[in-house]
Parts: structure tokens; C-alpha cells; sequence
């Protein structure tokens, strides 16, 4: 195996393992992937409350007087529709190319704060290339890469409740916050994001803290979810993940994320004179299969109109079906059918628009 | 650990039962459906199909990855496990009951090429670290 001792740790890594987490190696993190079953794991997260550690992502602080201007140009959503302290946006950031270096969430702070999250893989390759920005347009900002801070998700339609039961004093908070908006609570950071398709919270505490707060959520009912859940939740709510739906190779008008990229105004960031000038061929659909099967990753899709991959696939525990994210040619309407190429075989899906389950409700 | 001492077994985490009439049951090792996780779909191999030893026979799906059984022995496949493959989780649930196929050995001398349980046991402590 692997050098274990070269891993990264979050903050309740001791914490996973005390509850008998199946632990991986994730990208250089020692995160776990279930804790049990992944499939009641994910039932969980649909019907009551999980938690999960996501610590492994970067909290990135940005502060000095033009960092409104440099977000302007630097992502490809546009950051002045963040207007209220706590709001948050989501937004890919691209290279010149026209490719997606990452995809993140901003929250708006004040005037001279914004709040990133990136993913874990491409921190240090985001970080950089902030720096690089930051130095070649010569804004004088500063970039603090906040590992000081643990990252807990808490997600489900019992969400809420759990929280307020482990957080004293948070209901004034949690009673008024909307969808993709934040608030601060003493050194604790509320967002109301998350990546399962469901009503839930993303949580900022200090990292020393957190095995506290995680223990004080499985008192109110939260029950841990490891990695593998994560990634069915976010897929059956049709939700990108870096690096397989997308990556520095690919438009975001070619990976479903059109509808994240602002040229509504003549604002000038990184990437949109490629976009401009490209010429979209491809589009990213949902596929379910109707053969026996399971759909994965990499595998051929083929259409009337040529062939297309497969970018992300697994079982959907909602749908009891397989389901995929396809990047295809355009011209392929939802209902048609297609066929993908799973070993020897052909097997025959269909082309459905996503998400395929919200708020614990499949759509398909 | 879950490895009983009267079924034999391969290095790629197979099981194998010998029957009383010579005939071998097959399956997949707790160890290996601990590995996959939650098994979704399971494709046996078609009765009256001949298989040579190793060859890639059936295919074990779980939630998180797709892996190949392979063929213990040499033989011909006598029956699937229909209802396994109706409902996968059985495997997960107790994987020494949940069998795969059911092979007539060509050569009875393979039979002795199979690992017994305490090699298995060292195989998968080995593979652990």
C-alpha cells in the first residue's frame, strides 16, 4: 500500500476512526469513504440528517481594498451579483483557454473580504494561480489559505433541527437564512450549501473545535456519511464534480455550467475571449440506463450523432436504476435514446434532463 | 476475521465449496464484498458455459466499482445464482451463502491449487499492509 504517514489529516480524522470509518486514500487525504453501508448512508442524507467532513476542501480568505475588481476578472460568474454581506455564488475559474482551472464557491464578506472555497485537489494549483493573477495585475491583495478552519456539511431534511440541538443560540441564525447565503457566529461560519440536493448547512469552525461540534451533531441525530455517499447525493442532484464532469481541458459551456458563466455585461475575465471565439459542439446530459447494469466513468456513448463519454456514473439508491452525467453531441434531445458500451455489450439508455432527485423526491 | 476453515479459496478472493458429488460451489470472500461495499449488480456466467481456470466468469458491482470473478478451476458451469443476481445485497449479508455458480471440474487435480483457509487468512493480512 501506499505511504500512510504521507497523508493528510483533517481535524476529526481521530473521530472517524474512533466510529469504525472505512478510511481511503482521497486525493492525499486519509478521508472516509463509509462508515458501514454507503447506501444507508445515503437514505440518511435523504430522509433525516448526515454529516460530513469535508475539511479537506480550502477555505481561502481574500482581503484588501480591490478584491471585488480582481474576483471580476478572475472567475467567470460575476461577483457583483453579491451585493449582502453572507451571500454566496458559485463560479468556475477559468484559464486562458477557456478551461476550467476550478470550480468554487465565493461568499461576500465586506468590501475588502471575500471567503473562497476550493476544492482539495486543485488548491495548490488555485492558490497559485491567484498569486500569479494577484501579482500580474497588481492588486496588492493577500491570500490566506485557511487550514486553521474544519469544514463540516450538514445535510438532510432533518438538517436543521440537528444543528440547532448541537448549537446553542444558532436558530436566530438558521430561521432566516436563505439557500446559498451565510452568516457569522462568533468564529463559526454558516452557509446554507451544500452538495446533496437537499436543505442543509456547510459550517466553518476552528479546526481545534471541531471534534466537539461533530460529536455534539451525532447527539442530535446526525449520522456520519462518508465519501462515497457524497458522490451519489451530488450526482443524483445533477451536481458537476472537478476533475471528472470537468477540467482544465474543458468549456464550461460544454459541461452543463453555461448557466454559471456571466457575459451578460461587457466585464473582461480570464477565459471569455476563448469562450467567445469556441465553438460548442458537445453538451453534458443525464443518462439513465434501462438495461441491467451499472454506468461508470469513461465509458463510450453512442448516438446518432456521434460518440460521446461518460464523465461520471453509479448506482442512484433513490432511482434503484443506474444514472450518469454524459458529455455528448449536441442535437440529442432528453428521451432519446442512446447506447453505452459497458464491457462486451451494448446496453441501451435514455437522455433525461437533471437533477434526477431534490429534496428527497426523484424527478426522473 | 470471516474466512471458515471448510471452503477453500483463490488468491483473488474466491471462495469454493466441493461438494459431496464432486461438483464445486463458488462465490466471492467476505473480504471482498467488505472491499467493494454495497453490492448493485451481479452478472453470473451462463449455465453449460466451459471455463479454463482464471478465466474472467462473472461480474460483481458495487455502488463504489465494478470487478471480475474469475474461474477457480477448469470446468463447466452447471447453474447461476438467479436470486443473486435479483438481489445483489445478499452478498453483502452473508457472502458464504450468497454463491455465484456452480462448476463441474474438468481436472479434479486442480482442486489441490486452492488455497485452504489459513493461506487465505495470511493473503489477506499481507494485503493489508
Amino acid at each position: 500500500m501506499s505511504d500512510q504517514t504521507a497523508l493528510k489529516l483533517t481535524p476529526l480524522n481521530a473521530t472517524h476512526r474512533e466510529s469504525g470509518a472505512k478510511m481511503v486514500d482521497f486525493g492525499g487525504w486519509d478521508m472516509p469513504v463509509n462508515y458501514g453501508s454507503q447506501i444507508e448512508e445515503h437514505h440518511t442524507v435523504r430522509t433525516g440528517c448526515g454529516l460530513f467532513d469535508v475539511s479537506h476542501m480550502l477555505p481561502l480568505d481574500i482581503k484588501g481594498a480591490p478584491v471585488r475588481a480582481f474576483l471580476r476578472r478572475l472567475v467567470a460568474n460575476n461577483v457583483d451579483k453579491l451585493q449582502v454581506p453572507g451571500k454566496a455564488l458559485y463560479s468556475c475559474m477559468l484559464n486562458e483557454a477557456g478551461g476550467v482551472i476550478d470550480d468554487l464557491i465565493i461568499y461576500f464578506m465586506d468590501e475588502s473580504w471575500f471567503r473562497l472555497v476550493v476544492n482539495a485537489g486543485t488548491a495548490e494549483k488555485d492558490l497559485a494561480w491567484m498569486e500569479k493573477m494577484n501579482t500580474e495585475w497588481d492588486m496588492g491583495l493577500t491570500l490566506t489559505p485557511r487550514r486553521d478552519l474544519a469544514m463540516i456539511a450538514i445535510q438532510g431534511p432533518n438538517a436543521t433541527q440537528a444543528l440547532n440541538e448541537a448549537l446553542p443560540g444558532v436558530d436566530s441564525i438558521t430561521a432566516n437564512l436563505k439557500p446559498f447565503n451565510a452568516a457569522a457566529m462568533g468564529e463559526m461560519f454558516i452557509a446554507r450549501t451544500g452538495y446533496t440536493g437537499e436543505d442543509g448547512f456547510e459550517v466553518m469552525v476552528l479546526a481545534k473545535s471541531a471534534p466537539y461540534f461533530w460529536k455534539a451533531l451525532v447527539e442530535a441525530g446526525g449520522k456520519p456519511i462518508g465519501l462515497g455517499a457524497r458522490d451519489t447525493l451530488r450526482l443524483e442532484a445533477g451536481m458537476n464534480l472537478y476533475g471528472q464532469d470537468m477540467d482544465d481541458t474543458t468549456s464550461p459551456l460544454e459541461s452543463g455550467l453555461s448557466w454559471t458563466v456571466d457575459m451578460k455585461t461587457e466585464r473582461d475575465f480570464v477565459g471569455r475571449a476563448a469562450l467567445e471565439k469556441s465553438e460548442i459542439t458537445l453538451q453534458l446530459v443525464g443518462l439513465l440506463l434501462l438495461d441491467k447494469g451499472v454506468l461508470r466513468g469513461h465509458q463510450k456513448v453512442i448516438t446518432k450523432h456521434g460518440a460521446g463519454e461518460i464523465t461520471s456514473g453509479s448506482f442512484s439508491p433513490t432511482l434503484q436504476q443506474s444514472i450518469a452525467l454524459a458529455r455528448i453531441p449536441l442535437g440529442i434531445a432528453p428521451g432519446e435514446e442512446v447506447e453505452v458500451e459497458i464491457r462486451d455489450k451494448k446496453l441501451k439508455a435514455k437522455v433525461v434532463k437533471y437533477p434526477f432527485v431534490r429534496n428527497g423526491k426523484a424527478l426522473i | 476475521m470471516n474466512i471458515p476453515a471448510d471452503l477453500k479459496y483463490t488468491p483473488s478472493h474466491e471462495w469454493v465449496r466441493i461438494e459431496a458429488d464432486g461438483t464445486l460451489t463458488v462465490g466471492i470472500t467476505h473480504h471482498a464484498q467488505d472491499l467493494l461495499g454495497d453490492m448493485v449488480f451481479i452478472e453470473g456466467p451462463a449455465a453449460g458455459r466451459a471455463l479454463s481456470k482464471g478465466e474472467e466468469c462473472a461480474v460483481v458491482e458495487s455502488v463504489k466499482a465494478a470487478s471480475d470473478v474469475y474461474a477457480p478451476v477448469s470446468g463447466e458451469v452447471i447453474a447461476a445464482n438467479g436470486d443473486v443476481e435479483s438481489s445483489p445485497e445478499q452478498v453483502n449479508k452473508d457472502a458464504y451463502a450468497a454463491w455465484l455458480f456452480k462448476i463441474k471440474p474438468a481436472d479434479a487435480g486442480e482442486i489441490a491449487t486452492l488455497l485452504d483457509a489459513t493461506a487465505y487468512e495470511k493473503l489477506v493480512v499481507a494485503d493489508a499492509h
